[in-house]
């Protein structure tokens, strides 16, 4: 007889794997840390030096720049999973793929979000970021890379049987990826200000709240599509 | 025990039907081999009763009951081994065994050593599966045969770069696994050395339109 299958040990065993994965591949994860440490870095030498100015656009620039970050990180989310079969393996799987994807995505916003998360104050620092706003920016920043990963992962699986879906990946999801980016940078610029921040961050944790609940349904459509075409 | 029943089955490619329909049903206990020219629509089939390509009219039948994609109970008896065997490069030959059951949620049952043993890889467990070469990488995926309580196995080319004694091996395997009651659908080129194996020919569709 074939013992009923639990999804715990499924979810468990899939985050396993994506976590060895990335210990494997350490240079995919230092990636996009290094893309937010550049561009910081350059911003002060190619914009001014000048630690008022720098102040004034340091909160804008770190979420930008984060966004960014995250986007490079998302275009080979699914890509070698479709690419070796464990796709196929995942969608024939008797747990529910919208579950499995979830446990992915969870993966890859621990491995990306924050660390682009701690790395942002050392980075607030270089760009003379108020110090009123340290808090706030680190808040704003793990509540929103989950959003990003969230919604990025939806463009990811629609683009994955694509040989070159990196362009039409960013064109789908930056419609999506704006209100998480004014109310995020919003926030610590109401911090910097003095002004209260909790309806921005009300508002950020709503955005995860929903997109927890709809994108991995939207994901695993978006597979099934990808691994039937 | 496993039945699968099909009526009037056919695969589409741009709303063209690929094969002449089917009609045929599948009980415990059978291995059946699909066979056709390259191009007959042998993955193609495989892929749709695994429900990893929908565009097919007719009737699948699990059971006796309806299906359009596998539910829950023919998923959990089902085990696929597509062209692509799923087998992760930078993980170890334990590593992806171990994923290949847990990602269906079920425990891991027997040993990694004993299973990769038999399909000649014993002391091969640690070792990362960007070392081995294209036969290795598929007799890691075959390996999970020999501990998998999956009673349907779809095997697309299971004999693609394994050596003859792995052939071998590898078809005393699914005999024994049919005469347990389990059933097995394969694909191949090679002849089978197998008694009772049930050809099922995917013939040209019989009203082409020529002139379209």
């Amino acid at each position: 007889m074939v013992e009923t299958p639990s999804l715990r040990r499924a979810i468990w065993q899939s985050l396993r794997r994506e976590l060895l994965l990335s210990y494997r591949h350490k240079g995919d994860l230092a990636n996009p840390l290094i893309f937010f440490l550049m561009v910081v870095v350059f911003t002060p030498l190619g914009i001014s030096e000048e630690p008022a100015m720098l102040a004034r656009i340091a909160p804008g620039m770190l979420w930008v720049i984060a966004l960014l970050a995250t986007l490079l990180s998302l275009d080979g989310l699914f890509r070698s999973d479709f690419d070796d079969g464990s796709l196929e393996q995942m969608v024939l799987s008797p747990q529910p793929l919208a579950c499995l994807v979830l446990t992915k995505v969870f993966a890859h916003w621990l491995l990306t979000g924050v660390p682009l998360t701690l790395l942002a104050p050392v980075l607030g620092v270089m760009l003379q970021l108020p110090a009123d706003g340290y808090g706030v920016l680190v808040m704003t920043l793990l509540i929103g890379t989950g959003s990003l990963s969230l919604i990025g992962a939806i463009g990811a699986a629609l683009t994955v049987g694509l040989r070159k879906g990196g362009l039409l990946l960013s064109l789908i999801i930056m419609p999506f990826y704006v209100p998480v980016l004014i109310f995020g940078s919003g926030a610590v610029k109401n911090a910097i200000g003095g002004f209260p921040v909790n309806a921005e961050l009300a508002i950020l944790c709503a955005m995860l709240l929903g997109w927890s609940v709809l994108a991995p349904f939207a994901i695993a459509g978006a597979l099934k599509i990808s691994v039937r075409a | 025990m496993p039945s699968l029943e099909f009526r009037q089955f056919t695969c589409l490619r741009d709303g063209h039907p690929l094969f002449n329909p089917l009609n045929f049903s599948l009980h415990s206990g059978e291995v059946v081999q699909i066979a056709g020219p390259n191009g007959a629509g042998k993955t193609t089939f495989l892929r749709s009763l695994c429900g990893l390509f929908d565009e097919w009219t007719g009737e699948m039948l699990w059971q006796g009951q309806s299906l359009r994609v596998p539910d829950f109970s023919m998923c959990s008896e089902l085990l696929y081994l597509g062209h692509q065997p799923g087998v992760k490069k930078s993980l170890t030959a334990q590593e992806n065994l171990h994923w290949f059951f847990g990602v269906q949620g079920v425990s891991f049952p027997g040993s990694v050593s004993s299973a990769l043993a038999h399909v000649g890889l014993e002391g091969y467990e640690e070792t990362p599966c960007h070392q081995m070469s294209a036969g290795q990488l598929r007799r890691v995926a075959l390996a999970r045969l020999y501990i998998t309580k999956a009673t349907i196995w779809i095997l697309d080319e299971p004999f693609t770069a394994i050596d003859r004694f792995g052939v071998q091996n590898l078809e005393t395997l699914i005999q024994r696994h049919a005469s347990n009651g389990g059933l097995v659908i394969l694909t191949t080129h090679q002849p089978l050395a197998l008694p009772n194996v049930r050809m099922v020919e995917l013939a040209r569709p019989t009203e082409v339109a020529l002139d379209g």
